[in-house]
């Protein structure tokens, strides 16, 4: 379980986690992040494709998906926002 | 300006790493501290071609032989259309081609956004707002062309309409779209509604935070629709070559994006489609989306002809893309002690008839700027009889922050305290867990909050009738993708190719940074915006990303230019290249031996270029994450004329942290730029929409912008906390300066008439009216 990260969901994510509100997911990466949870809970999969933003320690990664997630800190998934 | 020179204050998340030297190429963490070029001012590039009418906007380009397109757009809020009928239209001589939704099938291989792009581009079945375009010709000219529109007949069945954002979240309203069902919710809804979608935010237990709370503070809130009012209309010319090629020269916010979601919709490859921006006269988020653009090129695509197509004032405010409006609920409870121990909010935000995330954003922003126990949002997408919701500045955390602030405000005026000080002691800080949901790292509220109460502002003396109110504002900002070329011409001065549309000054502070990385005059390089055929995808200017990423790139591109012009003057002296260095514009020898060496000048390293390898260049393609959030305070004080209601704005002061503002005058601009929209929105612009849901005020006389007569002189205060994840320090700073205005005028009007303002616009009859009830009821 050395790659295991607590992974905390905003509202819109929780229903397709039984409600949890904090889950643990083996990946080193965003990109890895992203594929288990496709396959652990395929109800977040059109989130997924639409845009899911992480905040690493409070910062806020859109796009780069080869980002290492830290063992150690507080990963947060986001709905990836527009500007103007 | 001030500047504050405390590091540890930086924002977000890491600690500021160690500075080096000579930083890795594409090392994007804070390595300067110290600058030549940037911070300083000087004159606009594009000053003077658009002072004098030299630069071209999107109306200005012109092709040979290039028709009039003209959109037909519906006059009902609702309906099914049941035929179109072109024939008469398209036997009038001068008409070249006239298409409907038949002549853009879809493409979009089951994309619902795509295709809701796509369905607000030309309306396939159902005319959803007042301005849907239906059909659109394309004529010789402009006579010929609105000829020909009237000639095609359009049989409608009109349907119930709803466009009041509460009116369409009853049980009996209309349905927009049959086929919405509400998503967030658990178990899903057996029924469709106009809800289209409910986002959650936030932690802790509200219930028990209310139940702590010495006073509750619970109000309704409502903001009207708002346009971004950008001065420039939507104009594009489009050319669709036989071969399946095609140019589109067009007035956008990002010419990729464009060129992406067109080729998309006309089933092109992107590849065989080229697009050129043009100048841009305002934006503000508005040209982050595609209006008539797949329409002129589908034109052009019938009639083998170039086709320019120019919206009218009418078009653009009812068919692009203003911004929601408002109901929001707030609840906040407070210690006496002025701790805040809970706040609530239900947000409602109309989207148009189209899926958005605008109440998502409201609700993640709405109290981003306090350190909270418990708190929770809730953001409810509603879809009504309007035109689709687009970004403006900022997009949806105006609103959200007017109606929190000014509850915000209420509550340290019902305690007792000053509402800086109360602020203060709320304030978020590092350690918070934001309301959105992550931990915040050092952030910068505290620092604009301590300005302004320092500000002289603050304790300016007051006469009568006059108020004065503050208010704080949040914005996320981001990168992206960014693609950016550095070429040194013969004579060593350097050009700069970016994708980045130059909406706010961009080109000159591209041009500093460079010039800062390679340590020549800045009058040395030029900044040009490139057509998608010349770079690589960049993703467009919002989000306050087109200074912060491009030069982010540019600095990359300029480090792997100087690593070149290293290496040819290694080759120059005929020394080792671990024997040069660069400093101030010059190649330096160094090493036992070399000390005679005259440094060698970029002029001279590029006047040799032909005999060392050719052309020198640097180029670079980033993702650019890192921006950082961005708080805001503003202070404001106005006078309401008692027997009209009428408010005058007459000091206003701004104070927002820019990380390193590169050029000092054009982020000053910005922060007066949004002031003054946020001054427009606060006091005069409104949709207003009659009972056949029609827009009622589809112009400038009758949607009032401010104008110089309306403004004061907008005071700024830039704070320099150096982002630590930009090598020079960098942060967006285009929208948070529209979150504040909102709010900091309704809490000045409030203390000015006596009475609390809960509806935006603060216009005269509804100031008047506020007053008076206030009278009556003996407030």
């Amino acid at each position: 379980m050395e790659a295991a990260r607590h992974i905390h969901l905003w509202g819109a994510l929780r229903p397709y986690a039984g409600g949890a509100s904090v889950i643990v997911v083996e990946a080193r990466t965003i990109r890895e992040l992203f594929r288990k949870l496709e396959e652990q809970f395929p109800g977040m999969t059109p989130h997924i494709r639409r845009g899911i933003a992480v905040s690493i320690n409070g910062r806020i990664y859109r796009d780069q998906w080869d980002t290492a997630l830290p063992e150690k800190g507080e990963i947060y998934l986001l709905p990836r926002i527009q500007g103007g | 300006m001030v500047t504050l020179k405390d590091n540890s204050l930086a924002n977000p998340t890491e600690a500021a790493p160690p500075t080096t030297s000579e930083p890795g190429p594409h090392e994007p963490l804070l390595s300067k501290h110290h600058f030549k070029s940037v911070g300083t001012r000087p004159l606009r590039p594009d000053g003077i071609d658009k002072v004098t009418g030299r630069a071209k906007y999107g109306a200005d380009h012109n092709l040979p032989g290039q028709l009039v397109g003209l959109v037909l757009r519906s006059p009902h809020a609702h309906a099914r259309i049941k035929a179109i009928d072109t024939t008469r239209a398209a036997r009038l001589a001068g008409v070249k081609a006239v298409i409907t939704a038949a002549d853009l099938p879809d493409h979009t291989g089951g994309d619902e956004g795509l295709f809701d792009i796509l369905d607000n581009c030309i309306a396939r079945d159902v005319a959803r707002y007042d301005g849907h375009a239906v059909a659109a010709v394309a004529a010789v000219d402009a006579a010929t062309a609105r000829a020909a529109l009237k000639l095609i007949k359009v049989s409608y069945e009109v349907l119930p309409h709803v466009t009041d954002v509460d009116e369409a979240v009853k049980a009996n309203a209309p349905l927009i779209n049959p086929k919405n069902f509400t998503r967030g919710v658990e178990p899903a809804p057996a029924r469709p509604s106009n809800i289209a979608k409910r986002s959650t935010f936030g932690h802790g237990n509200v219930e028990a935070g209310f139940k702590a709370a010495d006073v509750i503070i619970a109000r309704t809130y409502r903001t009207e629709q708002t346009h971004q009012g950008y001065i420039e209309p939507h104009a594009c010319v489009a050319s669709i070559s036989p071969d399946g090629t095609g140019e589109l020269w067009v007035c956008t916010q990002g010419h990729f994006a464009y060129r992406q979601w067109c080729a998309a919709i006309l089933g092109m490859d992107v590849a065989k489609l080229r697009v050129t921006s043009s100048e841009i006269g305002g934006g503000f988020g508005g040209k982050t989306h595609i209006w008539m653009e797949p329409l002129a090129l589908a034109l052009s695509r019938k009639a083998n002809r170039p086709v320019k197509m120019v919206m009218s004032r009418d078009e653009v405010f009812r068919a692009s893309g203003p911004t929601s409006a408002t109901s929001i609920d707030v609840k906040l409870g407070v210690k006496k002690d002025g701790t805040i121990t809970a706040g609530s909010a239900t947000l409602r935000y109309t989207n148009g008839p189209y899926f958005g995330m605008w109440a998502e954003l409201g609700a993640m922003t709405a109290f981003a700027c306090y350190d909270l126990e418990n708190v929770e949002t809730i953001g409810l997408e509603v879809l009504v009889n309007r035109p689709k919701v687009a970004a403006y500045r900022a997009p949806s955390a105006p609103e959200a922050a007017f109606a929190i602030e000014s509850a915000v405000d209420e509550a340290a005026k019902t305690i007792g305290m000053d509402p800086v000080a109360f602020r203060i002691r709320n304030a978020a800080r590092e350690g918070s867990r934001s309301s959105y949901g992550p931990v915040y790292g050092p952030i910068g509220i505290g620092p604009t909050l301590k300005a302004a109460q320092n500000h002289p502002h603050m304790k300016a003396p007051l006469g009568p009738n006059q108020g004065r109110g503050m208010a704080c504002g949040f914005w996320f900002n981001f990168g992206g993708q960014t693609c950016s070329d550095l070429n040194i011409g013969v004579d060593g001065t350097v050009t700069l190719s970016v994708g980045t549309v130059d909406v706010g000054g961009s080109r000159a502070s591209l041009a500093l940074c460079v010039a800062e990385e390679l340590g020549i005059p800045y009058d040395h390089v030029r900044c040009v915006v490139a057509d998608t055929g010349t770079l690589g995808h960049n993703d467009m200017t919002d989000g306050s990303r087109g200074t912060f990423s491009s030069s982010m790139a540019l600095i990359f591109a300029a480090r792997n230019a100087i690593n070149v012009l290293k290496a040819r003057a290694a080759q120059m002296w005929e020394i080792p290249l671990e024997n040069v260095v660069w400093k101030d514009g010059h190649a330096h020898a160094t090493g036992d031996g070399h000390g005679n060496l005259a440094p060698l000048s970029l002029k001279e390293i590029a006047a040799s270029a032909p005999n060392t390898g050719g052309p020198i260049a640097g180029h670079a393609e980033i993702t650019a994450d890192g921006a950082g959030v961005s708080f805001a305070t503003h202070i404001c004080d106005v006078e309401v004329d008692p027997e009209t209601g009428r408010t005058r704005v007459t000091r206003y002061t701004v104070i927002q942290d820019a990380g390193k503002a590169v050029h000092p005058a054009y982020v000053e601009g910005q922060y007066q730029g949004g002031a003054a929209q946020g001054i427009g929105w606060a006091l005069n612009e409104e949709y207003v929409y009659g009972r056949d849901g029609r827009l009622q005020n589809p112009t400038f006389l009758d949607y009032r912008i401010p104008v110089c007569s309306d403004l004061p002189m907008i005071d700024t205060q830039i704070l320099e906390i150096p982002n630590p994840n930009h090598p020079y320090g960098v942060r967006g700073v285009g929208e948070t300066s529209i979150v504040p205005p909102l709010a900091a005028i309704a809490n000045a009007v409030s203390n000015a008439a006596g009475v609390r303002m809960t509806h935006i616009p603060m216009s005269p009859p509804r100031v008047l009216a506020a007053m008076t009830s206030a009278d009556k009821l003996g407030v």
